[in-house]
């Protein structure tokens, strides 16, 4: 037995479910993971990513000092160096001066309008927070953005539309209260392990009845009273169908609707071409299915929905999401316990990377950048002079990296992204960043957007760091460092108040303050302008975190939101058309292709393929559906080639029922077989989020030895 | 509603529905408990919080009885305290206690003797190492059966373990024997978190106990799994 020199509790590092962790640490190591029993939002459980994932920390391949390109990288001409002698090891001093002179050149050649920066869902409020101001105060620009533009975008636009608010309006500990709950678009046991753990327990301890509406037979299909296997891309179909149905049988709820929400008359209007018959043509549901579950939900005293995705990764992305708050509108359940409109967020921080402003769009709490009221608060506070900050909304993740060239979007800041595995199309990718001019990468491993960089600047995992992440249901929990960073990694809020220090002397412009001894004074700051986190400190989340909003010192948190009214006074239903998915089958390319990720890895891999995790799940695969796969003659198993209008990726079969027909799956962490060579990067026209969810594919039998890794087997008795 | 009874003599109201377990520990009454787990269903298989219930012919598991009017319970009568004592003794005979600190400090508490049962039977199976997460020693696991509950509705709902064997044989298995990734199982470590004695632990802590470094165990699992 190993006693540990000490237990830190703090919040998991991989998806927004939050989880509390205890790391167990000798020696200056973490060599255990355990989470207390009462935890509130996981209650001890956890899964595989949280109890043995942290092992990257320690990894070989680590970056811990400061790196600077050997050879000058020129714009058109940037090249991958994942080579470390192509590096010269080198002083922070060096670096973040280096770092200084080349954006402060950029900048006053080309203004505010040639800066950009990635900002990172999985660092804390507090770097996150200081990211956006120092692009914000400094360079004067809103191109600020991360991955919440890739996953959850349309959500969120359609939330922000149709209520004003942009998170979940429950808590995900609310599961149990449902009578009846959708989840749709959301593999939840392996994207949400304990928020699934929580689905079963409704379902088999509570009485609750599950509808799965999904492409995909995902393991929660188990526990359900009904699976709705539509077609990749038919949501809106579908969704308005059952409300065509809830209205057509006078299933709505009249008071909620006459009290609460307006447009109901348009929107009835529009549903007249919804018959069930209608989308199951389109879609593949059996129209009685839809009738079905239409009956169940809007019958239900209290229901809920959950998505994920499947939702928002689409050309139309927030209808698909508009079309499920609309359910919520005619039928009242939104804004009681154990209802809601629920989108599962993806990382640990995506929620708060939101909330602190690193979108284009907004300020931190969600203030619009293009209104000069918050302009304003956000000066005062920022000690900048009046009419400084720019109210021109900022380019989007994507839209970043497709202005890279002359004329636009000369200087890229990344902070813990990796462009390069998470973007749709990425030989297209590939070409927009070789024509960046500079080039930094904060990171912990050389990924495989860091290889591009001039200049490397070696940041912190969580276990090195204290701050707060808000997780799916808008709590705030606490962070806290197991043990001090590795070799001169520094914490990634004091690189960037060093070098906002730097960049501000060299421009010799007042200083927009950045002498901060501890993160909690960060988080203050924002919360003196964001409402939303006025009553956070960090003695008041020292033990289990608060809900959000929290007004004032005092307030106890808001688990459910809308309670008495929404944001935007009235909810909004939302007339809508079926677009089809922008890429449809062919003969050329007869499957659907749809993306996601498994339970053993995480996103594109930075820290799961350089853990232990990758010994559980070394290699990328497609799943395909045994009709499909005997008719191509493929067995489970062998390599294959699927091939789309954009790219190539050779890779095993799975062959499996838990894909449909006509539809292959595959999981986008693996750099060697990257899922996003093939997909589409067409966008959502209001999100701005790719079609990540839908494109056209070919699947031919290849040879094993043009396998990238063919001694890599999975192996996995599990569904 | 509420039940009065009476706990060691004393008088002890409590509300209805609640165990014996609970009450005494509301109380300040000290009952030993080892598969007993507050996240997990109470079970009462390792029998060791035993009490005395008047009129009733055997000795009543505390973690499961529950409390009824004028009940007169004795939580450290003789018999009770011989009883733990001899569960601890047939415990120590059979397996290996080496990681259940305490489970050696009840011995102490208990007056247990390691080698009352000297022709006993030890259980020595090997130890499985055959997924990267955690080892399974079972010469250590007392049955106490937290494993299986939190694989199943305890918790995770995927059922990839469960008693196997009979009688003395009786030991934590999966179906068919298969190795751990071949079975339903998600790899979540629950189990872990729940084993009392250290039979089930993290594959890192397993390692660097075998004197690995952290750094060697990193580079261990950068290497690829070859082909069976």
């Amino acid at each position: 037995m190993i006693k540990p020199d000490r237990i830190v509790t703090t919040t998991c590092p991989y998806c927004g479910v939050g989880c509390n962790l205890q790391l167990h640490v000798k020696d200056e190591h973490i060599f255990k993971v355990t989470s207390p029993f009462d935890s509130p939002v996981n209650h001890g459980n956890l899964c595989v990513k949280g109890r043995f994932g942290y092992d990257y920390v320690y990894h070989p391949k680590r970056v811990t000092t400061p790196m600077i390109r050997k050879t000058l990288q020129k714009a058109g001409e940037r090249t991958q160096a994942f080579d470390l002698s192509e590096w010269r090891e080198t002083t922070w001093d060096e670096a973040l001066n280096y770092v200084a002179d080349r954006l402060v050149e950029i900048y006053k050649r080309d203004g505010s309008d040639a800066m950009a920066v990635y900002a990172c869902a999985k660092a804390t409020n507090e770097d996150n927070y200081l990211l956006q101001k120092m692009y914000r105060a400094i360079f004067r620009t809103n191109n600020v953005d991360h991955c919440t533009r890739l996953c959850h975008a349309g959500s969120v636009v359609a939330l922000q539309q149709a209520t004003g608010s942009s998170a979940m309006s429950n808590t995900a500990s609310q599961v149990i209260q449902n009578d009846v709950f959708i989840v749709t678009g959301s593999n939840t046991s392996e994207n949400h392990p304990i928020i699934a753990l929580q689905m079963k327990e409704a379902v088999r301890q509570h009485g609750a009845k599950m509808i799965i509406i999904d492409p995909r037979r995902i393991e929660l299909v188990d526990f359900a009273e009904m699976w709705l296997p539509l077609k990749p891309g038919t949501n809106v179909p579908v969704f308005s169908a059952m409300a065509h149905v809830i209205v057509k049988e006078d299933l709505v709820n009249q008071e909620f609707i006459q009290n609460r929400t307006e447009g109901f008359n348009d929107f009835i209007e529009s549903l007249d071409k919804f018959t069930p018959e209608y989308a199951e043509e389109i879609s593949g549901v059996p129209a009685e299915d839809i009738r079905k579950a239409a009956r169940m939900y809007a019958t239900a005293n209290k229901a809920a929905i959950y998505w994920g995705m499947g939702i928002s990764q689409l050309s139309h992305g927030t209808a698909s999401a508009l079309a499920l708050i609309n359910l919520a509108f005619l039928t009242g359940h939104i804004g009681r316990e154990g209802t809601g409109l629920n989108p599962l967020r993806g990382q640990n921080n995506v929620q708060g990377a939101s909330d602190m402003g690193c979108m284009p769009f907004h300020y931190p709490g969600y203030m619009r950048v293009d209104d000069p009221n918050n302009r304003a608060k956000w000066e005062k506070a920022w000690n900048i002079e009046a009419g400084g900050l720019n109210l021109k909304l900022g380019l989007t993740t994507t839209e970043i990296l497709s202005h890279a060239h002359e004329g636009g979007i000369r200087a890229l800041y990344i902070m813990g992204e990796n462009p390069m595995m998470s973007e749709p199309n990425l030989n297209e990718t590939r070409k927009h960043m070789q024509q960046l001019e500079f080039l930094v990468a904060q990171d912990i491993f050389m990924n495989e957007s860091g290889a591009f960089a001039d200049v490397f600047l070696p940041a912190t995992p969580f276990a090195e760091k204290d701050g707060t992440f808000s997780n799916t249901d808008r709590r705030v929990q606490r962070v806290r460092a197991a043990h001090a960073p590795r070799g001169q990694a520094r914490v990634d809020w004091q690189i960037i108040c060093d070098l906002a220090q730097r960049l501000e002397s060299k421009l010799e412009v007042d200083s927009a303050y950045w002498k901060y001894s501890n993160p909690e004074e960060i988080l203050r700051e924002m919360g003196n302008v964001n409402s939303d986190y006025a009553g956070i400190t960090y003695e008041r989340i020292d033990k289990v975190g608060l809900i959000y909003p929290v007004p004032d010192m005092t307030h106890p948190g808001t688990p459910t939101l809308f309670k008495e009214s929404f944001p935007r006074g009235r909810g909004k239903f939302h007339p809508l058309d079926y677009i089809p998915a922008k890429e449809e089958p062919s003969d050329e390319y007869p499957f659907i292709l749809t993306t996601g990720r498994v339970l053993e890895h995480w996103h594109g891999g930075s820290m799961t393929r350089n853990s232990v995790l990758n010994e559980a799940y070394p290699e990328a695969r497609v799943e395909m559906h045994p009709a499909d796969a005997e008719i191509h003659g493929i067995r489970n198993g062998d390599p294959v080639k699927v091939m789309s209008r954009r790219g190539e990726v050779i890779l095993r079969a799975t062959v499996t029922e838990k894909t449909s027909v006509g539809v292959v799956f595959i999981p986008f962490h693996f750099a060697e077989a990257a899922a996003n060579l093939l997909t589409n990067d067409v966008l959502d026209p209001q999100a701005k989020i790719p079609e990540f969810k839908a494109c056209a594919v070919q699947v031919f039998p290849a040879r094993k030895k043009d396998l990238p890794n063919p001694d890599a087997i999975l192996q996995r008795g599990r569904y | 509603m509420t039940v009065t009874f009476f706990m060691d003599g004393k008088e002890v109201s409590a509300e209805e529905n609640k165990t014996l377990l609970e009450i005494a520990r509301e109380n300040g009454v000290d009952i030993p408990t080892i598969c007993f787990h507050e996240a997990t269903t109470a079970n009462a298989l390792c029998r060791i919080c035993v009490v005395e219930v008047e009129g009733q012919r055997v000795l009543q598991p505390a973690c499961i009885v529950k409390a009824a009017s004028n009940m007169k319970v004795q939580t450290r009568s003789e018999k009770v305290i011989r009883a733990r004592r001899t569960i601890l003794e047939m415990l120590a005979s059979t397996m290996d206690l080496s990681e259940a600190p305490e489970i050696q400090i009840m011995m102490y508490e208990y007056g247990a003797s390691s080698s009352r049962f000297p022709d006993a039977e030890r259980r020595q199976p090997e130890v499985k190492d055959d997924n990267p997460m955690f080892v399974r020693d079972y010469s250590k696991c007392l049955l106490c059966w937290r494993c299986v509950q939190v694989c199943a509705e305890d918790a995770q709902y995927t059922f990839a373990i469960n008693f196997d064997g009979r009688g003395f044989e009786t030991q934590i298995g999966t179906f068919f024997d298969r190795t751990i990734p071949e079975t339903s199982c998600v790899l979540c470590g629950q189990c872990v978190a729940v084993c009392p004695t250290g039979a089930l632990k993290p594959k890192r802590e397993f390692l660097l106990e075998k004197g690995l470094s952290a750094q060697e165990i990193s580079v261990l699992n950068t290497g690829r799994k070859k082909r069976k």
